[in-house]
């Protein structure tokens, strides 16, 4: 995984709640048994608006989008992170993330930030204005500075130490190996294992 | 005395295999299913890193999701899927269940009708309807394509512990209000981020008195309340369910398993994070409206006017207007199936509403079975025949027409009466119009051309 320490860009104001990933990548798109390549697919039905905020050029090239309330529900498919990955974000701001979304973004180095709603609304707002207006995301610090907003976000310290760090999951499973040789050996033997009937 | 702990903590506790301060617990995993659509990219990720499948044992997959359900030649890119999936279980020693299969079927469906899914256990799978399996009282948690690799990897998967919310349903349901009502209801009332961060337990007498398919039916849509796992404490009817299954234990195992699963209940004077009560006497029968799955009215009401925003492209989308009754709207479609209705209790709800009916003329109307043993099942109870008589099409086991993916879709503006769990813009097809009913309603509806309830073919 890439680490991820700061970032600064433009961002995109996507103002609305409830994004699912049924949106951010519809699911005809995932018969793919590729891991890259999603990017044209993002928000591919929206797309077809072409005034929708992805296809104005003043927004061309933001790597931070912003959304509403409870981005990401719905189905568990990574496929909408690494959409998001592909076209080049690096960092999804809102107020609230539904769990699984939230997770796969951890999983690959595209960071979540949670922020007040006002806040959202006031770099939206500034975005809005002024298309050209950088927000910077600071992981070592916690915070998300623009021109009229500083604000200190939270984000639970071993994702952070993670990302910051770059490291990958399974790795720092396997450390514990131990660990699971012992749970598996302490496991009773009625629990089922997969035999076809 | 050992401080008293709900259902959801129990099972936990038990797969902790790691605890370190600062970090999310590393929790074993029972059971992994997999299908193909979330895992060629975890196979290839293992394969980069050298690493192999930790436990095929407690490993099953199927394919579901992509299939087509009728006869007829199978899309070259949905092939190669399947076959990456069917290459991948052959290197890994996994069983596989592929279309053709009697065993083949949606994954959240084949689980438990082959036993596999038991109380207490912890259950993975890179989809977000994994929460299905808390019917039984297992802790069952939909995760994305990274985590299937570490599970395929580790057998174990990092967790941060989630909170706790009791869902209690007291009473009697009404006739004609089932299942798929009690948890659009639920979700109605908490909202598709209510649950964030929780593991719903659902409790009460309504709860107990539902089958274990309405129970997996009501933990199957936790995830539309945003919820990390939904449950159901295991009792006389899980156990009844289980036993004599091919996966279930038997014997003297049967007994120490009884006595296990009995001990998993939510203690007396356990505390949950949050509460919430419904009335089960008060419950109606439940029609979406819009494009997502809060946005929900009983039968008798009327469109909403819009609150915000996100209802008024909700409306927009859906081609509907504030005031029309919900028994006004007409769909072109009746899909009866996917992973929340497509057991044997759920067909024969909807053909009993069906028998010696017919669909409404013009009307597109198709069951599809969640398993094929669950075809062959109902077919041997001659449900085929009631279907097939009304005017429904009788397919294969698969996803189907729950989301775009297959051939099974919706056209531009075409509207449905659906038994699927997601009403999202173009989740049945571009431009397909969804509302989520009970497989009850979508019978009535199919004979009367209007949204309906059961009781409304009385008349």
């Amino acid at each position: 995984m890439k680490p991820f320490t700061q970032h600064t860009g433009r961002a995109l104001p996507l103002d609305r709640s409830d994004v699912d990933t049924d949106q951010i990548v519809p699911a005809r798109y995932l018969r793919r048994i590729e891991r890259s390549g999603f990017g044209p697919f993002l928000f591919a039905e929206w797309r077809r608006d072409p005034d929708f905020v992805l296809n104005r050029p003043e927004f061309a090239g933001a790597t931070i989008l912003l959304a509403g309330p409870n981005f990401g529900s719905g189905s568990s498919r990574e496929h909408a992170v690494w959409a998001l990955e592909d076209a080049g974000f690096r960092t999804v701001i809102a107020p609230s993330f539904a769990d699984i979304f939230r997770t796969n973004c951890g999983k690959i180095g595209v960071l979540p930030v949670e922020l007040a709603q006002e806040s959202v609304r006031a770099l939206m707002d500034a975005v809005l204005d002024d298309p050209t207006t950088e927000i910077t995301i600071d992981l070592q610090a916690l915070r998300v500075s623009a021109p009229a907003v500083h604000e200190a976000f939270e984000i639970d310290p071993y994702t952070r130490w993670r990302l910051l760090e770059g490291l990958d999951d399974i790795e720092l499973t396997l450390r514990n190996v131990d660990a699971i040789d012992a749970y598996e050996r302490a496991r009773p033997a009625r629990l089922p294992s997969v035999a076809r009937p | 005395m050992r401080t008293p702990s709900t259902l959801a903590e129990k099972v936990w506790e038990r797969h902790v295999v790691h605890r370190a301060e600062g970090e999310p617990d590393l929790l074993y995993v029972d059971l992994h299913l997999v299908h193909e659509v979330t895992s060629p990219q975890a196979f290839e990720g293992l394969r980069l890193a050298g690493r192999s499948v930790r436990r095929p044992d407690l490993t099953v997959a199927t394919m579901d999701h992509n299939v087509p359900t009728a006869a007829g030649p199978v899309d070259p890119v949905s092939r190669t899927q399947m076959d990456a999936l069917e290459r991948n279980c052959t290197q890994a020693g996994i069983t596989l269940f592929p279309t053709g299969d009697l065993g083949q079927g949606i994954v959240h469906v084949i689980g438990p009708q082959m036993g596999l899914t038991q109380p207490g256990l912890m259950i993975v799978c890179g989809d977000s309807h994994t929460s299905t399996h808390g019917a039984f009282g297992a802790l069952a948690i939909g995760i994305g394509t990274s985590e299937v690799e570490h599970v395929l990897a580790t057998q174990t998967l990092p967790q941060r512990t989630p909170e706790t919310m009791a869902v209690t349903v007291e009473g009697e349901l009404p006739a004609g209000v089932s299942a798929k009502d009690v948890i659009l209801g639920i979700i109605a009332r908490i909202g598709t981020d209510g649950g964030v961060g929780h593991v719903l337990e659902y409790r009460g007498s309504a709860i107990r008195s539902l089958s274990m398919e309405g129970r997996m039916t009501v933990c199957n849509m936790s995830i539309e309340a945003g919820a990390r796992a939904g449950m159901v404490a295991p009792d006389e009817t899980t156990f009844a369910y289980l036993e004599g299954r091919p996966n279930a234990p038997t014997g003297s195992e049967w007994d120490e398993a009884l006595e296990d699963w009995r001990s998993l209940p939510t203690d007396e004077g356990a505390t949950f994070d949050k509460e919430v009560s419904l009335d089960a006497a008060q419950l109606r029968p439940h029609v979406s409206w819009g494009t997502n799955p809060g946005q929900t009215v009983t039968i008798d009401e009327v469109v909403p006017e819009p609150a915000d925003e996100a209802a008024e492209r909700a409306l927009a989308y859906m081609d509907l207007r504030p005031g029309t009754a919900i028994r006004d709207i007409r769909p072109d479609t009746i899909f009866i199936g996917s992973c929340t209705n497509s057991r044997i209790e759920d067909l024969r709800e909807a053909a009993r509403v069906l028998d010696g009916r017919k669909v409404r003329e013009g009307l597109r109307a198709m069951v599809v079975p969640g398993s094929m043993l669950v075809k062959r099942q109902a077919e041997r109870e001659g449900l085929d025949t009631v279907f097939a008589a009304a005017g429904f099409e009788w397919r294969d086991a698969g996803c189907s027409m729950c989301l775009g993916m297959n051939p099974d879709q919706l056209s531009p503006g075409e509207r449905c009466a659906s038994t699927s769990n997601r009403n999202f813009e173009g989740r049945q097809g571009k431009g397909g119009r969804t509302h989520l009913v009970s497989p009850a309603v979508a019978a009535a509806t199919a004979v009367l051309g209007h949204l309906a309830a059961p009781e409304d073919l009385d008349g």
